[in-house]
């Protein structure tokens, strides 16, 4: 059930990189704030660029920093990579869903591309794939252009705090979910994703009442994708 | 930094934020290449890819959801706006643009 038509070319990385586009105030607004946050908490230029560029995951980076303090013990620091963990637990499904697409790819070149892997260039490359292509250069142009201009964008964030203290009087912080939001609109084909959808969004809504935190994303997305499997057609 | 090593005898913080960051970095990286090696050791029967296929909207769901509650009737609003616009337009960018703008729009008028 593997996809056997697989290529990867420059011009699909181009169009990955294209696609990013709509997003990209979303991008900098978000890893602005974070280098603001960061240089708040007191953490050196390069200490914000490293987290930052070699985590590349926002929410969960955001959440490290609450619980970030100096001076940094081993308790703080088992309890950053565990928050770390929980918020980026959804990554591990986003990463099984490109089996079908990738599983024929090589090892050498899959796995040192999904270092790249986030919500937003999934989505597209989902979304694409979706739409019958096939170059998975739309998930490897995506990542690395939303890699690269969110470890440029932590930079103005860190020396320039000030200057985007309120990111929501522009409504910067409504691009990245409702960009999901519109990708959202091509997935709908039916019956089968009102109800999984529906399922996902009330376990969701449950866990969040119950636990609170990311925890929502991860048993939402299971409760969805197990009512997507046993709902036939 | 040898300095903060003599005067403590213990590692300086900046190592301690290195080795943090090696932490985050890890485990991060274990999930996203985790869910990708794991389905290859399994067998994608039709069940499992149908589960696949329902995963993005899913995702999706359960990410928009939290983030309609924390952000309340403003940020609901927008996102019925962008799906709105997806479905009129047929285009991300103008969407996005659309919900960008009635967020600004309501936050001026202090929904």
């Amino acid at each position: 059930m593997l996809e056997k038509n697989v290529t990867l070319s420059l011009k699909g990385c181009i169009q990955g990189a294209l696609l990013c586009i709509p997003v990209f105030p979303g991008i900098i607004a978000l890893s602005a704030v974070f280098g603001t946050v960061a240089a708040q908490k007191g953490l050196t230029f390069l200490e914000t660029l490293m987290i930052n560029s070699l985590v590349f995951a926002g929410a969960s980076q955001f959440v490290a920093m609450e619980v970030y303090n100096e001076p940094l013990t081993w308790g703080l620091l088992i309890a950053m990579v565990g928050v770390t963990g929980a918020v980026n637990m959804r990554m591990l499904l986003i990463g099984a869903s490109l089996r079908p697409w990738l599983g024929q790819v090589p090892g050498y070149q899959t796995y040192p591309a999904l270092f790249f892997l986030t919500d937003l260039n999934w989505l597209l490359a989902i979304s694409e794939y979706e739409k019958g292509t096939r170059d998975w250069g739309v998930y490897l142009g995506s990542g690395l252009t939303v890699w690269a201009v969110w470890s440029l964008s932590v930079i103005p964030g860190y020396f320039a705090g000030s200057l985007i203290t309120d990111p929501k009087a522009f409504g910067l912080d409504v691009i990245l979910p409702a960009f999901f939001a519109a990708l959202l609109v091509p997935l709908w084909k039916g019956k089968r994703q009102t109800v999984s959808w529906l399922i996902a969004g009330g376990v969701a809504w449950l866990t969040w009442i119950a636990v609170g935190g990311y925890w929502s994303i991860f048993t939402g997305a299971v409760a969805g994708a197990i009512a997507g499997a046993y709902l036939d057609e | 930094m040898s300095e903060a090593i003599a005067a403590s005898g213990i590692l300086p913080s900046d190592w301690m934020f290195v080795f943090a960051v090696i932490g985050m970095v890890a485990v991060t990286y274990s999930l996203r290449a985790g869910g990708y090696w794991l389905m290859g050791r399994l067998s994608i029967t039709p069940r499992v890819r149908r589960g696949l296929e329902a995963l993005p909207g899913a995702i999706i769901v359960s990410t928009i959801f939290p983030i309609v509650l924390k952000g309340g009737i403003a940020v609901g609003l927008c996102l019925v706006v962008a799906i709105a616009a997806q479905v009129k337009l047929k285009k991300e960018y103008a969407a996005v643009f659309c919900a960008a703008l009635v967020a600004a729009g309501l936050r001026a008028v202090g929904v």
